[in-house]
Order: structure tokens, then sequence, then C-alpha cells
């Protein structure tokens, strides 16, 4: 167990050095940020000052080495464009993003699970095609679209919602329904699919055998364990909305991450750009080996593998 | 991981009386994807011969004509058929040229990873060791940045034009080839006839092009068609943000973002019709992928 842990972590840690790396290289290839900053006429020597100032003129390997003490430091640089440290700035959006991701998640189980378990006991039913379909869909249709299509309805027609910013409760509504919308799709099928495997299990047949009321069993014995792996893949999931968030963040006018992330490309921001996509990135390597670790802690098969 | 994947053998094949739903999904998954294809088909005769169906030209209009509506809403007129945009652009000619854009973008994208992935998966997967190691780090890393936002960001930095958006998208999805192929490559070498090649003397290109190339070709065909629809879709995205396929011309995602301009003033035409044709075509290629997963590739289930 031990070593399977150490080895996780040894490869956790690579993938980091790795990210970090392909973030730098490949935003130092965007181009000089300076001409964007300094003002048309601005002459040679003032560039020159400003590249000296914001480091830009040393080597690309000493502006790595640089980087990577100041992350391990907490400090992020600052922002070119807001002039303030990109942590606070980081740090300032990052509820809002929490806010949409759970509103979303929210939204995806209460709609995935109940129909993935009606799907499950009435399969090739009725319910069952209406979910697949409705499963599809949610697979196919873009998750920007689906926020157009809000707008158009709840704002524009009905005038019932605002059509973006933040703040209120309502704000949340139409960008939470939207993001959510395809991990809905994601979770019908899986909880779906989790509650067909437990349902042939031996201990439903089981409980089945004694005589226990259909709603009892599938309640009591089978929703619970069909519900494990559902969460996993919801954990996961949270992270992944706070990054697929981008587009429906600029859709709402919504001012999460997502939006940083846009903005900093849009001014060629260096410092807001490495570091959310960095923090993004380092946040999915986290999960996704606390994720395989609580497996090996569950399951001891896991923990031989490879 | 797909609801087809589950479903019991007892499920009834194409039963006469079945509500309408029911009896498109036991088509879905057991019967020819008719729809899917004949949509397809038609989307494609439409990028073809954009020229000769489009009634107008797609990048030119005239501002007397802005946001006209569908000529069957009350101000339309028959000239515009599904009506004009923010500075008098037919709709429908943009549509049926975005038409060729997406499908451009989506096959060359789909093709230019699956080629990558496919030929570093057998790469890694052969060899194995050091390459292995040093493959399989670089597409964990790759894998880690969530798609949408590598994409953006490797946008950004390049730029927008429609043959850097084939760029972007294969560099960012070539890893998802690269990983499947490696587990298929990693059973097939134990195989015999790979032994066999072996022994007689075959050299490693030899055997990885005649005898583990053909062997995987039809998941790799199975995973293009799947991320046909997921590669559009990033398209649609990109350029919707502004980073993608740059105006005038036009793409389906474009449409979208000057959509939003008439959007408060409540010219839905601009919003829906782009957004239709997207979904038509990511259910279609959606909905063909799951078929032929499902026939070609049954290790591919699981996916």
């Amino acid at each position: 167990m031990k070593r399977f842990v150490l080895r996780r972590l040894g490869y956790a840690a690579l993938t980091l050095i790795l990210l970090s790396l392909t973030i730098f290289l490949f935003v130092r290839v965007t181009g000089d940020p300076t001409v964007l900053l300094v003002e048309p006429g601005a002459s040679r020597a003032d560039i020159e000052a400003l590249r000296h100032d914001l480091g830009l003129d040393r080597s690309l390997f000493v502006q790595y080495l640089g980087f990577v003490k100041d992350v391990i430091r907490g400090d992020f640089g600052r922002s070119f464009y807001y002039r303030t440290p990109v942590l606070e700035l980081y740090l300032s959006r990052l509820p809002n993003s929490l806010l949409l991701a759970a509103a979303a998640m929210a939204f995806s189980l209460l709609i995935g699970i109940p129909s993935g378990i009606i799907a499950a006991v009435r399969v090739n039913g009725w319910w069952d095609s209406a979910g697949k379909i409705f499963a599809l869909l949610g697979l196919s249709m873009p998750s920007f679209w689906v926020g157009l299509l809000l707008i158009l309805f709840f704002s524009v027609y009905l005038g019932w919602l605002p059509s973006s910013g933040s703040g209120t409760v309502w704000h949340v509504l139409m960008p939470a329904f939207a993001l959510g919308w395809y991990f809905a799709a994601a979770h019908m099928r899986l909880t779906r699919s989790s509650m067909l495997e437990v349902l042939g299990s031996e201990y439903v047949k089981l409980a089945r055998l004694k005589g226990l009321p259909e709603a009892l069993v599938i309640s009591k014995h089978a929703f619970k364990n069909a519900l494990i792996p559902v969460m996993t893949l919801a954990g996961i999931n949270l992270v992944l909305m706070v990054n697929v968030a981008i587009v429906v963040e600029t859709v709402f006018a919504w001012p999460g991450i997502g939006r940083l992330i846009y903005e900093g490309i849009s001014f060629r921001d260096f410092p807001v750009v490495q570091a959310t996509v960095l923090m993004n990135g380092a946040m999915v390597i986290v999960v996704s080996l606390m994720v395989d670790i609580l497996y090996a802690v569950v399951d001891p098969r896991i923990r031989y593998e490879r | 991981m797909s609801a087809s994947t589950t479903a019991a053998p007892s499920a009834p094949s194409r039963a006469v009386g079945l509500p309408l739903a029911s009896r498109l999904a036991a088509f879905r998954t057991e019967g020819f994807p008719t729809i899917p294809i004949v949509i397809l088909l038609v989307l494609v005769f439409t990028a073809v011969f954009a020229e000769f169906i489009a009634p107008h030209n797609p990048e030119v209009g005239s501002l007397s004509q802005r946001f006209k509506p569908p000529a069957w809403v009350a101000g339309g007129s028959s000239a515009y058929l599904l009506g004009t945009d923010h500075i008098g652009r037919d709709v429908l000619s943009r549509l049926i040229f975005g038409a060729r854009v997406s499908m451009i973008v989506g096959f060359t994208a789909v093709i230019f990873a699956g080629v990558l992935g496919t030929a570093l998966g057998i790469l890694s997967g052969y060899f194995g060791g050091w390459v292995d190691q040093v493959i399989m780090r670089i597409t964990d890393t790759w894998l880690a940045l969530p798609a949408l936002t590598f994409a953006i960001f490797l946008a950004a930095i390049v730029g927008p034009s429609e043959w850097n958006i084939v760029i972007i998208l294969g560099a960012v999805y070539w890893t998802r080839y690269a990983r499947v192929i490696r587990g298929e490559v990693l059973s097939i070498k134990e195989r015999d006839f790979v032994r066999l090649a072996i022994v007689a003397g075959c050299s490693k290109m030899t055997i990885m092009r005649r005898h583990v190339l053909p062997n995987v070709l039809n998941s790799a065909i199975v995973l293009a068609t799947l991320m046909l629809g997921v590669v559009i879709v990033t398209e649609a995205a990109l350029s919707f943000l502004g980073v993608g396929v740059p105006p005038p011309k036009p793409a389906w995602g474009l449409m979208l973002a000057d959509g939003k301009k008439g959007l408060m003033a409540g010219y839905w035409w601009l919003t829906v019709f782009p957004g239709v044709c997207i979904v038509l075509m990511v259910l279609s290629a959606n909905l063909l992928g799951d078929w032929l997963r499902v026939k070609l590739d049954p290790q591919l289930r699981q996916l």
C-alpha cells in the first residue's frame, strides 16, 4: 500500500512538473506582452525598461526556475492588466466558480440520479427510451447554446430571469442549468448502468427472495451500492465543471475563473493565464490522485496492479 | 458507459406497436443508423456544393436588409428564407457555407489526431520501456488539462485561423487515441501471430505496420467517429469565444456569437438555427459512432 501511494505521488509530482513546463513554454511562445502594455508612442528605451521590470529579458531557463520558485512560495506574479497579484485575482473569482459548479452539480444529480434509477428499474420500457434520448441530447447539445436558448426564453420572452451578471439566486439558475445539462446526461447514464449491475447481483436476489417489497429492495439494497461509482464520477466532474465553465461564464458574464482565463487570453495577460491554467490542471491532478488512492484503500486488488 | 451497452439481450428488435421512443431506441442499437447517415450525407452534400445551393453570398450583406426575420414570420421576405443577421447577411447561405467549415475542420482534425495518436499509441505499446514511459507521461500531462481549457489556451497562442484550429484540435485530442490504442497493442503483441512474425525475422517496423496496425484500425475508426462530435462542439465553442475560425467566415459557432448581439432584442433565428445545425451534426456523428462501436469493436463497449 505504502509503495503504491508513493508511486502514485511520484507520478502526480512528475505530471505537475511537466504541466508547469508545458504551460510555461506555450505561454512564452505567445509573443511579447510589452507591446500591448506600453503607450503607442513609447520609446525603445521605455519598452526595454518595462521588459527588464517584468523579467522578460532573461533566458527562458532562468525565467522558468524563477517561475517555479515563486509558485512554490504561492506567488504567481502580478497581473499585467489589473496590476494586482494573480493569486488575489484567482481567489476572488474562485468562490463564484465553486458556487456555479456546486449549483450545476446539484442540478445534474437531481435530474441524473432519479432518471437513471427509473430507467434501470423499467429497463427497455418507455422511461428507459426517453432517458436514452435525453442522454443523447445532453451529450450533443453544446452548453453555451443551451445557455443562449435559456436567455432567449426566460429573459427575453418571459422576462423572468436576469440574462447576465451575478449576485442573487436568480442569477445562478440559468448558468447552472446550462452547465449541469451535459453532466446530468452523464450521471444518468452511469446511474442506470450501475443500478442494472447491482439489480442483477446475488444480494438483491436474496432480498427479493426474503419477500421484501420491491420499493425497499430498490431504495435500500440496490440504490446505496449503485451510488458509489456515481458519487466518484460526480467528484471528478465537479473539478471538470470549474474548467468547462469558460464558455458558459462568457455567455452569462459570470465572474468566475473561466472568465478570468478568457480575459487573460484576450489581454495577453501572461501571469493570469499561466496561473489559472496551472491551478486548474493541478486541481485535476490532485483530485484524480485522491480518487486513485481512495480506490486502492477500498479495493486491495488495485494496489498490486502494474 | 453508453446507455446502450447494458441493454438486456431480450430487447425487442424493432417490435411493431411499441411507443415511438422505444422503437427509435431499439433501432439505434440494433438497426442500421439510417437517419444519422442520411443527415451526415445531406450535410456533406451541402458542404461540397455550397456555391450552387446557397442563394446569397455568405460574407456580404446589405445594411438595409439587417435583422430580417425568417420568411414565414411577419416582416420576412422569401428572398431570405431564414432571415438575415446584424449586417444583413443571409442566414441560410451562411449556414450552408458553415457546413463546409465544420466538415473541413471536423474531419481533418479527427484524422490528424487519429493518425498522431494511433502512431504514438502503437509505438508506446509495442516498444514499451522508456519510449512507453515518455509517451505515456506526456499523455497523462495533456489529459490532466481539460480539453476546452487547453484548446482555448493554444488557440490564444497561435491566433485564429481555420487551419490553426485543426492543428489545435489535433494537438488536444490525440491523447484519447494514444491511450486506447496502447492498451490494445499491449495485448496484441502477446498474440501468436506477432510472435510468429518475430520468429520469421520481420523487422519491428514491418510488424507494427503489417500485423499490429490492421488490428487496431477498427478501434481507431470507432474512436474517430465518436470524436467527430466532440471536435465539432469544441470548434464551435472556440469560434464562439472569438479564438476559433476568424470572421467573416461563416462558421456556426461564429454565427452564434454574432447572434448574441441580437439576442436581447429577440432576434431568435440568429441563435436557434446555427445551434440546430450543430446539434444535428453532433447527434448524427454520436449515433453513427455508437452503432459502429457495437458492430466493429465489442471491446470498446465499455468506453
